[in-house]
């Protein structure tokens, strides 16, 4: 048989096709081939070129379970100085950069990333496949968004923290009334982390369109897939608006254009505008991954599979168009036209429906299964009392008179913490739970999980429901301090008592899951009962995920095995390079194999070199021009085509 | 059922019941103004606060009915459904076969929530109409500005000639409509009055008006709301209503230039007043202080509050402010004066004078 290509062009030396095909299950020769050829790089050099999605995704995770308990303890600390009228514990320049450092780091660093990391960590196992899309350019959106946390706690430790809030309103942000630096590293942290998020939208949705296992129609992808999916596409459409508002506050403020200065002609809604556009779908960018925890959560312990799987997935497609119709309604206070408002407040209230109809679906679910009252189910029915009255004062911000009354008051305060808190944090813990075995091969402790359970759900009610009175009576947001008499005094110290409380539960889970990983009784491989396809590899999952790539025939694999004959496996992907299998987009059929990177430290470099110049451009617009070099530099070794990789390929294409 | 879902049941129906009692206890909480200015949005002293309350009572009846269906639909469902483990087989029944009784209650639910959330609309829409309706002939018109951080407000009615300024605190005729004229000259504020109206924002570049009108005596605290730097905290605002014959006696009284000191400490510290750096930012009518960089001084005695409500306005308060205004509002425009403690004491009888 002739070696020559279609070109008649020789083979390259060492170019033969590999031999060896997967097919065979662990243990077999293939399996172990499969390991190795899938392994991360060994050593202090190799720890800077993975880009294996599940060793990124636990730095990606624990990056922002970091970044949590940072902005948690942030938070703790404005507690206590507000835990007394007159407190002197903070000042108030210090207090300003702890409220925009709380809630820069939750939103930015915390609440959107957490959710795309552990969906780059499932993703792949739940599909049925080996690796994410774009493996090099995910560890790049990681390493990305490292610098960036680090840059901002960097200037917040030498007291140039952000000190405008995580909405900085102009003219406040402007180069008049924030000079110094503290705003442009805040700034310059969106770029960082919008940079990171884009990148990781990207790889999801193409991970969901084309590395489904076959069979895995997009009528059968898991509604966590599909709650990932619209979040992604959100992304796409949001963090643009943010990244243009930035971008032309960092431009006012270093080189002297006038977006956003009245005096000269620019306006200074328009970054309200701008910023909301993305700040409203950012709330459900948040949201919607938790609604997909939920259903992947509530159908494992209710041992049945989701009621009303259709209309959650058009639910959720709702939430994420309706998500973008809302973003004035943070601006009710301004002299927008009042007509307008009430187009706002109708849309506002109207997304209630979508969240209405998957709440209702879930109660379904509940109702009619058999329930199984562990941990993850716990923090998952929070969701029903804490979200539900988030949602509901929600409502009554919604409508124009009420949010005259209670805008920026702590009732906004109470209201968007049971949002966020209800509708990510407490399904987030629950999904820790639920798929810690999954991550680690360990159990967690029962008892300690429901003990920190209790300890967040009363401590959370008792920090935060008693915020909903302050703001009735008169206490607004963002204030280092209050005068005794007003009538505050003991709500604060009662919510602060609350805010302990919470924080004391989280730090019961930080115990338990530390014991659990060094001592934990070893989990099976599908220690729920679980239907989606994560549960059918090994806890924890062997570095390529599967050594046979799983067929899928309904939506709970896991619960319906193939019919009598049909096959369970594909087989004759390269276990010796890594080759994956490239499925269609609605119908999940085998389509062509394609070759996917190796480790490499180029990423990292790349991911440097960015940082250089997003840094620099703090300091200097020039930094722009010459930090473009490295940047092109890196990224061209990255992408330089590799003889010996490229010869392989087309061995491969030739041979299969 | 287990101990724990036991715990769980009561507890959550405690904070059911807590939610329901807070929608009662609206009364009694209105019932304790404050000493200090009230400022509680469940305790309406003019229609425009009053209509928002009645939209707040309908949301918060229907929000806690709903809340209440749902949490016990879900405690019904926890306590009736059989208890499966990991090894129970998932219930496969439902995959291909219709559920009709559940499909049935789901979509009841979601219509029944859909005109709820419509009626809410409307509901809004028509307290809308209701705030825009205020009537608002022989109104009092103020100009209020922000500044980081207090507040300047200018009366407009009348001529030229006849319009004054005057800072943090506003003065109005009870039963009158008031038409308040927001601008700011630096960031952006935001003036709420929780138990008169809504809240507005002063905008740089733009202008907004803010109408209400009190209908019963008292004095009405009000706060900056929107983040506007280092002292948002303390950027109070009083709104005092008094009966028509009051407001117009107090009108007639700040549209008079400041009054001559008479007695020679104080004349001494007029003196002094116009010689060191307050008259680089502050104005007293009458005299060669005309800078506008701070509030009006012209009858700061008359004012009950110093530093848009940071400290009363007593003469030990406005040496020590006038000492270091850093130690009680720090990041203040005001700087420290160093006075000899004889030249401070001749400044606050002075300013004590301007009534």
């Amino acid at each position: 048989m002739s070696r020559r290509g279609p070109l008649g062009e020789e083979p390259a030396r060492g170019a033969d096709a590999p031999q060896l095909k997967d097919g065979e299950g662990p243990g077999s020769r293939a399996a172990l081939a499969l390991e190795q050829t899938w392994a991360d790089p060994p050593g202090f050099f190799g720890w800077f070129c993975v880009v294996n999605h599940k060793t990124i995704a636990k730095r990606f995770i624990i990056t922002c379970l970091v970044f949590f308990a940072l902005a948690g303890l942030m938070a703790a600390v404005m507690r206590m100085q507000l835990a007394r009228p007159g407190n002197n514990l903070v000042g108030p320049d210090m207090y300003n950069q702890l409220f925009s450092m709380h809630g820069t780091t939750m939103m930015f660093l915390f609440a959107v990333p957490v959710m795309q990391a552990v969906a780059i960590y499932l993703l792949p196992l739940m599909l049925g496949t080996r690796s994410v899309a774009f493996p090099r350019m995910n560890a790049y959106g990681w390493w990305l968004f490292l610098f960036g946390g680090i840059m901002l706690f960097t200037a917040f430790a030498v007291n140039s923290g952000p000190d405008a809030g995580w909405f900085a309103y102009v003219p406040l942000s402007g180069p008049d009334y924030s000079p110094g630096k503290r705003v442009d590293f805040w700034a310059q942290m969106i770029t960082f982390t919008e940079l990171s998020s884009l990148v990781a939208a990207i790889v999801i949705i193409t991970t969901i369109f084309k590395f489904r296992a076959p069979g895995m129609t997009l009528n059968r992808l898991p509604l966590f897939a599909w709650a990932m999916l619209v979040t992604s596409f959100m992304v796409l459409f949001a963090m643009p608006a943010v990244m243009l508002a930035s971008s032309a506050l960092i431009m006012d403020r270093l080189i002297g254009t006038h977006f956003y200065n009245p005096a000269e002609g620019g306006d200074v809604l328009l970054w309200q505008h701008l910023f909301w556009f993305f700040g409203h779908p950012e709330v459900y960018l948040i949201f919607i991954p938790g609604l997909g925890f939920l259903s992947a959560i509530i159908p494992t312990f209710a041992r049945r599979p989701i009621f009303g799987y259709t209309a959650m997935v058009l639910s959720l497609i709702t939430t994420a168009f309706l998500a973008f119709g809302l973003w004035v309604h943070h601006m009710f206070a301004t002299n927008v036209p009042e007509l307008g408002k009430s187009f706002f407040t109708a849309a506002s209230m109207l997304i209630a429906i979508p969240t209405a109809i998957q709440i209702f679906c879930w109660l379904a679910t509940l109702a009619t299964g058999r329930l199984n009252f562990k941990t993850p189910l716990l923090y998952v029915l929070a969701f029903f009392f804490v979200l539900v009255l988030g949602g509901l004062t929600g409502l009554m911000l919604a409508a124009v008179p009420l949010d005259l009354q209670v805008h920026d008051t702590y009732f906004v305060v109470a209201h968007l913490h049971y949002v966020l808190i209800g509708g990510a944090v407490f399904p987030l813990f629950g999904a820790f739970y639920y798929w810690f075995p999954k991550m680690t091969g360990r159990m967690m402790s029962e008892a300690l999980g429901k003990l920190s359970f209790w300890l967040m759900f009363i401590g959370f009610n008792v920090a935060f429901f008693p915020m909903h009175m302050l703001g009735l009576h008169g206490m607004p947001r963002r204030v280092y301090t209050y005068q005794a008499g007003l009538g505050w005094d003991g709500l604060n110290l009662l919510a602060t008592a609350g805010a302990v409380t919470l924080a004391l539960g989280i730090f019961v889970s930080l115990v338990n899951a530390i014991r659990s990983r060094l001592a934990g009784a070893p989990a099976p491989a599908d220690p729920w009962g679980g239907g989606t396809l994560e549960w059918a590899t090994p806890s924890p999952p062997p570095i390529a995920s599967f050594h046979r790539i799983p067929i899928v025939y309904g939506r709970d694999p896991m619960w319906q095995p193939p019919p009598a004959g049909a096959p369970a496996f594909v087989a004759g992907l390269s276990a010796q390079t890594r080759e994956q299998l490239v499925t269609s987009v609605l119908d999940a059929l085998p389509d062509h194999r394609m070759s996917f990177p190796t480790p490499s430290p180029w990423p990292f470099l790349a991911a440097l070199a960015t940082t250089v110049l997003f840094i620099g451009s703090i300091f200097t617009p020039w930094a722009v021009v010459w930090g473009s070099v490295p940047v092109a530099v890196t990224l061209i070794a990255w992408f330089w085509p590799r003889m010996r990789e490229t010869a392989q390929e087309l061995a491969l294409e030739k041979q299969p | 059922m287990t101990p724990m879902m036991n715990l769980f049941l009561r507890f959550v129906a405690a904070l059911v019941l807590a939610v329901l009692m807070l929608s009662l206890s609206d009364y009694a909480l209105a019932a304790n103004p404050l000493p200090e200015g009230a400022h509680n949005v469940l305790d309406t002293m003019g229609p425009q606060a009053g209509h928002i309350l009645d939209l707040w009572r309908v949301f918060l009846y229907l929000c806690c009915a709903v809340f209440a269906l749902i949490l016990l639909a879900l405690l019904y469902f926890l306590r009736r459904q059989p208890r499966g483990d990991a090894g129970t087989p998932p219930e496969l029944g439902f995959v291909d076969a219709p559920e009709p009784a559940p499909r049935r209650h789901v979509t009841r639910a979601v219509i029944a929530s859909t005109l709820g959330l419509v009626a809410l609309i409307v509901a809004s829409v028509f307290t809308d109409r209701a705030l825009a309706r205020l009537p608002l002939t022989g109104a009092v018109n103020i100009d209020v500005t922000g500044h980081q951080w207090w507040w300047t407000a200018r009366y407009r009615n009348g001529g030229p000639d006849e319009e004054f300024n005057t800072a943090n605190e506003l003065v109005v005729p009870v039963g009158k409509p008031v038409i308040v004229n927001l601008k700011s000259d630096d960031v952006i504020h935001s003036m709420w009055l929780p138990n008169l109206a809504g809240k507005k924002d002063l905008i740089p570049g733009r202008s907004a008006s803010l109408q209400f009108r009190a209908d019963k005596p008292g004095v009405y605290r009000g706060q900056c709301v929107e983040f506007c730097g280092l002292q948002h905290a303390q950027m109070t605002l009083h709104v005092f209503a008094v009966p028509q014959e009051q407001f117009d006696a107090w009108v007639q009284g700040q549209r008079q230039p400041a009054a001559e000191p008479a007695d020679p400490r104080a004349q001494r510290g007029k003196q002094l007043f116009q010689s060191v750096s307050c008259a680089m930012c502050h104005a007293v009518q009458g005299t060669l202080a005309g800078a506008q960089r701070g509030p009006d001084l012209t009858h700061v005695a008359s004012r009950k509050t110093l530093a848009a409500g940071a400290l009363p306005n007593t003469p030990e308060d406005l040496a020590a402010w006038i000492r270091n205004p850093q130690l009680y509002k720090p990041g203040s425009s005001m700087p420290a004066t160093p006075l000899s403690q004889e030249d401070l004491d001749a400044i606050v009888a002075y300013l004590g004078g301007l009534k």
